[in-house]
């Protein structure tokens, strides 16, 4: 990292961004695209200090926080040590490791990654409903294994016209499976924290009577303390033994044990998962099983994505200190 | 009710008394009837002649009965040749069920006034519905990483690789054949946000996306090629080198139409070279025989000619068989009639 002089004394001034934990998009993209003349990283991770002194050695130049999942969570405290902070952007739409309530107390901004991802989702909810219902990844395993010449046919899949599915959470990524679903000849019905007003989908107050009138729920909401393990047994035995389960949001919004018990007894037909409670750990009962569909996080990834989420964090890191409104703000204040 | 169960009984007894219900001929029974069972087909206005339960030798069978024989029920497997129809001079429909035609002389049924009738629209849902979910797990590697997860490399090696996973929006997506289900395929792939081109034998004037006479230029301005046609002496090998070429390295196809639309061996060619980044095959030239080079493939996802069927659609090719049967013998209008030959 040599430097001149003054060029090091420039990049000196700018304004920092905390980093807490390596974020492997910016690895991904590659460190050089993030570079900046308005801010610049500071990585708490490569101190040998611990993160409380680190935080204390450098608040007076931290103005902003970049988060992404699986980072350390921006607490209250952390935000206590950090009073110059007047920005969080994360690299992820979901805000379940951001403290919400003090960062508006604070006044500190939010930006997600708004609705950049929500095609990408929503293509991919889309896809693994196919594969659940038409067998497309089992077949594919049943080929390989050159069993279609010596087993002969494979079973026949389910028709996915007519389908009544069942979108838990209608924000943009809800939205953008509805009207994906809707060119299927696929109905739509909701459930969601409000109903949408100007959306003509039936909506259901609860998430069980919602499971009790489809055939397939697809879950596209955040994770909250209300959302936390709301897909249980209960859900799962409403929405009945032919029923699917996509969950392209996060893994503890279901009970993952009695949703797999529900697999394993055949309480419901299938499961499209690219997400878990306790990632990268899937449970084994799952791996015997070819009426689910498995996938490592990877609903948000293309490299298209990549570069537009790129864009926006630096455009919303930019903004702000250019005083300019911010691209992707979360919240109302 | 009475007159059916009768039927019951003398279907399979070939030394009753003639009945008076015209035959319908069945050489091999199509995979329809075999999944749904035979019982669903059974109408009073016609009887089923199944061949495959006679003794005789085809053509002692076919002559001995050549007389009552008024309507053929056939499939891929049991091809209608213009020696068959020659044996079958009371023949006046063929009904196949399936959406091809391909082995049905249809010029030589054109020229003896037989009426055609295939599957309609019955598996054009279906069909689009597997077009597509094979592009979206191709380009977004579904299968591979569902194979990924099992095998434990989430946990030791960590992130999916991103490798060559595309976005679908704004994709540009050339419909070989414009049917059916390519119009179906169509309306979904809009939905998706992708840019539809096609090829036809002909121009849809009805249809404001953008039409290439050419194959291969339509491949040379697609990012990705979806076969849906039928498989016909032009069709054939259609989609070879010069195509694979123009659609290019990035380029991806998905087959739901026959295997023999493509020159598999060239197919597989390019695969194993990178030379097009991935394919989505329902259909193989040799089925049930895929080629083996496409196993060690992650960007290949292969279904045993599967993705297109559903329970629903084949009872609706069930009703609609009978129901063209039915129509014929009633003097009605057909339901599916095949229009050009």
């Amino acid at each position: 990292m040599a430097e001149s002089t003054d060029c090091h004394k420039a990049q000196q001034d700018f304004p920092k961004v905390l980093i807490l934990k390596p974020i492997p998009f910016i690895n991904l993209v590659g460190e050089q695209y993030f570079a900046s003349n308005k801010f610049t990283f500071v990585e708490a991770y490569d101190s040998s200090l611990p993160l409380h002194q680190f935080l204390s050695t450098h608040s007076p130049s931290i103005k902003a926080i970049l988060s992404s999942v699986g980072a350390p969570p921006i607490t209250s405290d952390i935000l206590h040590l950090l009073p110059e902070v007047g920005l969080v952007v994360t690299t992820s739409v979901g805000l379940n490791q951001v403290d919400l309530l003090e960062c508006r107390r604070r006044g500190i901004k939010v930006a997600n990654a708004g609705s950049i991802f929500s095609d990408d989702v929503a293509d991919f909810a889309v896809g693994l409903l196919i594969d659940v219902l038409r067998k497309v990844s089992a077949s594919d395993g049943y080929v390989r294994k050159g069993l279609w010449a010596t087993k002969g046919d494979y079973p026949l899949g389910s028709k996915l016209g007519g389908k009544r599915i069942g979108i838990v959470g209608l924000g943009n990524i809800g939205f953008a499976v509805a009207k994906r679903l809707e060119a299927f000849r696929c109905s739509i019905s909701y459930n969601s924290r409000k109903r949408k007003p100007h959306v003509s989908y039936p909506f259901y107050e609860s998430v069980c009577e919602l499971a009790a009138n489809c055939d397939v729920l697809v879950i596209c909401c955040e994770l909250t303390d209300h959302t936390h393990h709301m897909i249980n047994k209960e859900v799962l035995s409403a929405l009945g033994k032919e029923g699917v389960i996509v969950n392209i949001g996060r893994g503890a919004i279901i009970n993952e044990k009695e949703m797999v018990q529900c697999l394993v007894q055949g309480e419901i037909a299938g499961a499209g998962l690219d997400v878990f409670e306790n990632e990268p750990d899937v449970p084994l009962e799952l791996f015997a099983m070819d009426n689910v569909v498995l996938s490592p996080h990877v609903a948000v990834f293309t490299p298209e994505s990549f570069l537009d989420l790129r864009d926006l964090v630096v455009g919303n890191l930019e903004a702000f200190f250019s005083n300019k409104p911010l691209l992707s703000k979360f919240g109302d204040w | 009710m009475a007159d059916q169960e009768e039927e019951q009984d003398n279907t399979g007894d070939q030394n009753h008394k003639p009945q008076d219900l015209p035959q319908v001929l069945i050489l091999k029974p199509p995979p329809v009837l075999s999944v749904i069972g035979e019982e669903s087909f059974l109408s009073n206005k016609y009887q089923f002649l199944k061949a495959w339960e006679s003794p005789l030798p085809l053509h002692q069978f076919l002559t001995a009965h050549a007389g009552s024989i008024q309507a053929i029920l056939c499939s891929g497997a049991s091809p209608v040749t213009d020696d068959l129809l020659q044996l079958l001079p009371s023949v006046r429909l063929v009904v196949t069920a399936s959406a091809g035609t391909n082995h049905i002389d249809l010029e030589a049924c054109h020229r003896r006034g037989i009426s055609v009738t295939n599957a309609g629209n019955v598996f054009s849902d279906d069909g689009a519905d597997a077009a597509v979910g094979l592009l979206i797990d191709v380009l977004r590697k579904i299968t591979a990483s569902d194979r990924y997860v099992r095998q434990g490399l989430w946990v030791s090696e960590g992130d999916y690789p991103l490798g060559s996973k595309f976005q679908l929006r704004g994709k540009r997506v050339g419909i070989v054949g414009l049917g059916g289900i390519g119009l179906e395929i169509a309306k979904r792939l809009e939905a998706l946000g992708c840019n539809v081109l096609y090829t036809s034998r002909k121009k849809k004037t009805f249809l404001s996306y953008p039409f290439y006479s050419d194959v291969c230029q339509l491949a040379a301005h697609s990012d990705a090629l979806i076969i849906c046609c039928a498989l016909t002496d032009q069709t054939r090998h259609m989609i070879d080198k010069d195509v694979f070429s123009a659609l290019g390295k990035e380029g991806v196809i998905v087959n739901v139409g026959r295997g023999a639309i493509v020159d598999e061996k060239e197919m597989v060619r390019c695969l194993v070279h990178g030379e097009i980044a991935g394919a989505g095959l329902d259909v193989f030239e040799n089925e049930p025989d895929v080629p083996k080079e496409l196993f060690e493939l992650d960007n290949v996802v292969l279904s045993p000619h599967r993705a297109v069927f559903t329970p629903e659609s084949f009872m609706a090719l069930c009703e609609l068989v009978v129901g063209n049967l039915e129509a014929f013998f009633s003097n009605k209008p057909l339901l599916s009639p095949v229009m050009d030959v």
